[in-house]
C-alpha cells in the first residue's frame, strides 16, 4: 500500500488536527495569504489557521493553488 | 460559500490585523478610484476589470477542464467573469488594501469559475448513495495486499460514523470524504452553502477524532 494514498484517505475522513478557519474566512484572507507566500514571507504566521483549512478543504485548496499560480505567472 | 458572505471561522477566526502593506500600489489605487467614479471613467474601469477577471476565469477553467469542450469552457469562463464583476463591484468597500487590488479581484473570478466547473462536471450525475461505507473505504485502499492495521482503523472509523455522528453529519462526511462529491455540488443539492457544509464536516471530523482517541 502506498502511504500517501492511505494518508490522503484518512485526511479526507478525519481532517486536519490543527485549528482551522472556515471557508468564508479563507476566502477573505486568500489574496493576502498568497501574496505573502509568493514574496517568501511567513504567510502562516500572518493568517493562522488558513493552512490547516487548505489541508481539509479540497475546494479552497484548488482556489488557493490557482491564485498562487496566477500571480506567479504575472 | 458565497463570495459575498461575511467572514466566519470554523474553529477560529483569522487575524484582522494585516502586517506589511500600508499603502496601495499605484495601479491598484488608480483602478479602485476609477471604479468608484462615474460616467466614462467608470465604464472604462469596469471594462478593464472585466478583462482581468476573464483572464483569471479562463486560467482556472483551463486548469480544471474536466472534460469540457472548448465552447463550453469559454461560456463558463465568460459567465464566471460576469458574475465575478458583479461580486467585485458589490464588495469594493470591503477591499482593505492588504494585497494588490488585482489579486483581490482575481480570487472572485477563480472562485466563480471553479464552482461552475465543478457543478458542470456533476450536472447529469445523481449523488451516490453509500450504504456500505466500510466496503467503500476498503475499496479506496490503493494496494491489493492486506494491511490489517489500516483495515482495523478504517473499521473503527466506519463504526464511529454510524454511532457518534448525526444522520446529517454522516451524510455530509460520506458524500465529501468517501464518495468525493465536490462541496459546491453537495451544497447546491442540499440548498445550503459551502461554508455551512464545511462547518458540518469539521464538526463530524472533530467528533470522529475525539471518539477514536478515547477508544485507543
Amino acid at each position: 500500500m502506498e502511504d500517501n494514498n492511505t494518508n490522503e484517505l484518512l485526511g479526507r475522513l478525519l481532517g486536519p488536527a490543527d485549528p482551522e478557519i472556515g471557508c468564508e474566512a479563507c476566502f477573505e484572507e486568500l489574496d493576502r495569504y498568497v501574496e505573502l507566500e509568493a514574496a517568501g514571507e511567513d504567510a502562516d504566521a500572518a493568517v493562522p489557521g488558513l493552512r490547516p483549512h487548505l489541508e481539509g478543504c479540497p475546494a479552497c485548496r484548488e482556489e488557493h493553488d490557482s491564485l498562487l499560480a496566477l500571480i506567479r505567472k504575472g | 460559500m458565497s463570495a459575498t458572505t461575511a467572514t466566519v471561522g470554523v474553529g477560529m477566526r483569522s487575524s484582522p490585523v494585516a502586517p506589511g502593506r500600508t499603502a496601495l500600489d499605484p495601479e491598484s489605487q488608480e483602478l479602485l478610484e476609477a471604479l468608484k467614479s462615474s460616467g466614462r471613467v467608470y465604464d472604462d474601469a469596469c471594462a478593464r476589470l472585466h478583462e482581468l477577471l476573464l483572464r483569471a476565469a479562463r486560467f482556472e477553467v483551463a486548469r480544471r477542464r474536466r472534460g469540457l469542450a472548448a465552447g463550453e469552457a469559454d461560456v463558463i469562463a465568460t459567465e464566471a467573469a460576469d458574475d465575478a464583476l458583479l461580486a467585485v463591484l458589490r464588495r469594493l468597500d470591503d477591499f482593505r488594501g492588504l494585497s494588490k487590488f488585482t489579486t483581490w479581484a482575481y480570487k472572485f473570478a477563480l472562485y466563480e469559475a471553479a464552482v461552475k466547473v465543478r457543478k458542470h462536471a456533476w450536472r447529469d450525475r445523481e449523488l451516490p448513495v453509500e450504504e456500505d461505507v466500510l466496503g467503500a473505504l476498503h475499496g479506496g485502499l490503493p494496494g491489493p495486499e492486506e494491511d490489517v492495521e489500516m483495515r482495523e482503523r478504517l473499521g473503527m472509523i466506519a463504526a464511529a460514523m454510524d454511532n457518534v455522528l448525526t444522520p446529517h453529519q454522516r451524510r455530509v462526511l460520506v458524500a465529501l470524504g468517501v464518495n468525493g462529491v465536490p462541496i459546491d455540488v453537495l451544497a447546491e443539492r442540499l440548498s445550503t452553502t459551502r461554508g455551512a457544509l464545511y462547518k458540518t464536516l469539521h464538526d463530524a471530523r472533530s467528533k470522529l477524532r475525539s471518539h477514536l482517541e478515547e477508544a485507543s
